[in-house]
């Protein structure tokens, strides 16, 4: 089981490699389309390998309620 | 004929010569051949092992995250337009209506590499694994909409796609959409990057291509009696066409005027030329009179000629019908390799730098002529004075595309 902290830095990752946000910007208040810039199509690819990093399974209903990492996090916690 | 003047105010390209226009001429002008051995591991068993592959490769020009949501033909798509952008002098300004300018970029075969491989990740990861990018990757017309995007042109994107004359009929629709009052501007051009084993395997069985396989400099050889098929290339190549009073209102250098196009198709075989080349001298009778222009005006030819036993000599016949035997003849495709879908829109580069600097760069690899050829540059680059220059393009489907490029 991973810690909070653990899962932004992994999340942290995943956005910099599918959608060139910068380590440093992530954190749990942050909003993926507003802070980030994270576009739906990336959005799309950012659960994908969510999903794979923390064996964790998002369905698609469940996306559309993740609007911050906190957001994500709380889910990852919550399911993995 | 409209009345509206249509001139070249701008060129791009990423090439295998050269990851510029400016280093793509001078790689021509030496006579230097793009063609290199193919060392990947999936070329070991392929009938073809040899290619003209870029020299500079997208991703020292655009971002890590970018490329990942670009198919290679859009990257290169997007890498030439945005240099003729800024060789136009507009890059940064406000000097063309978003609403009066357009794109006309085609792809012969688009974004197959992208489908191939997400197919090889359907197939061992299931479909969640498939990029979400993959149908704007994939799609035809994404190479025109991304450097549409780029550039912000609202007076319509186009991709055109005929296989080998897709390059320069791009530029062809361009000068119509210009002349029917559309736009000021449009961005014209062709790309193409399928260096993969599926096209290669299947232009092999067709025995389109060459498999000179040890000796890949000395395999692309128009009019050679010793030519035995094309070599594949990749890479791209733009023109920003401008209506003539749009620049010289901006104090715009002009390189060339394009004066006609003519466009026919053979009905006659999906693959094979029509052996008197018929569509194409009714293309050049077409563009020589949109151009107001006769065969005798046409110094320069700078040929389709992709080095396969039965097209090279057919277009020469063809030229000696519509032309006459007086024009200088060259093969860029000897250097470049065959850019498919990009080949008319490098050509015309080609095309419009030869009349702008004088000088037809040649045709390297013609060791023994076959009979009956024009006179043809060799060796060393010609000097000649061009005033008015004639690039063919013809495509798989029975595509024909002539272009007129004459001094401004």
């Amino acid at each position: 089981m991973s810690s909070r902290e653990e899962i932004v830095a992994g999340l942290a990752e995943i956005l910099e490699e599918v959608a060139g946000v910068k380590p440093a910007d992530v954190s749990e208040e942050k909003s993926f389309t507003e802070d980030l810039d994270v576009d739906s199509l990336s959005m799309v690819e950012v659960v994908v390998a969510a999903e794979e990093k923390f064996k964790v399974k998002i369905p698609d209903d469940q996306v559309q309620n993740l609007k911050t990492v906190g957001d994500a996090v709380t889910y990852i916690v919550a399911n993995a | 004929m409209s009345g509206i003047d249509v001139v070249v105010t701008g060129l791009g390209a990423t090439t295998p010569l050269g990851g510029d226009v400016a280093s793509t001429w001078d790689a021509m002008l030496a006579g230097r051949s793009g063609v290199s051995a193919l060392t990947q591991d999936w070329a070991a068993n392929l009938p073809v092992r040899i290619a003209a592959q870029l020299a500079v490769e997208p991703l020292e020009v655009l971002d890590r995250v970018r490329m990942r949501r670009l198919d290679r033909s859009e990257a290169t798509a997007l890498i030439a337009a945005s240099q003729a952008w800024a060789d136009a002098g507009l890059a940064g300004t406000d000097g063309v209506d978003p609403e009066r300018l357009a794109v006309s970029m085609g792809t012969g075969i688009g974004g197959a590499t992208t489908m191939l491989n997400q197919d090889d990740i359907l197939e061992a990861d299931g479909p969640r694994k498939v990029s979400a990018f993959t149908v704007p990757m994939l799609m035809p017309n994404g190479p025109a909409a991304i450097v549409g995007l780029e550039l912000g042109a609202r007076a319509g994107v186009h991709c055109v796609a005929s296989a080998c004359a897709t390059g320069a009929e791009a530029i062809a629709l361009g000068l119509d959409i210009i002349r029917s009052g559309r736009a000021d501007v449009v961005l014209a051009g062709g790309t193409e990057a399928v260096i993969h084993p599926l096209p290669i395997a299947g232009f092999a069985s067709m025995r389109a291509m060459s498999t000179r396989n040890d000796d890949p400099e000395r395999a692309s050889r128009p009019w050679d009696k010793q030519r035995d098929g094309f070599v594949l290339g990749e890479g791209a190549a733009a023109l920003v066409l401008e209506r003539a009073e749009h620049a010289a209102a901006r104090g715009a250098r002009v390189y060339a005027r394009l004066a006609g196009a003519g466009i026919t198709s053979d009905g006659f075989d999906i693959v094979q030329p029509h052996p008197e080349g018929a569509g194409f001298v009714r293309a050049v009778r077409l563009a020589l009179a949109d151009a107001d222009l006769t065969g005798a005006d046409i110094a320069h030819v700078n040929a389709h000629a992709t080095s396969t036993p039965t097209g090279d000599m057919a277009e020469v016949t063809g030229l000696r019908t519509v032309i006459g035997d007086h024009p200088v003849l060259t093969a860029t495709k000897s250097m470049t390799g065959h850019l498919l879908g990009a080949a008319g829109a490098l050509e015309a580069v080609a095309t419009i730098l030869t009349i702008r600097d004088g000088v037809v760069p040649p045709t390297i690899n013609l060791d023994d002529p076959e009979e009956g050829l024009l006179d043809v540059a060799t060796g060393k680059p010609r000097h000649l004075d061009v005033r008015a220059a004639l690039k063919n393009s013809f495509g798989f489907g029975g595509h024909n595309v002539a272009l007129i490029f004459t001094r401004a």
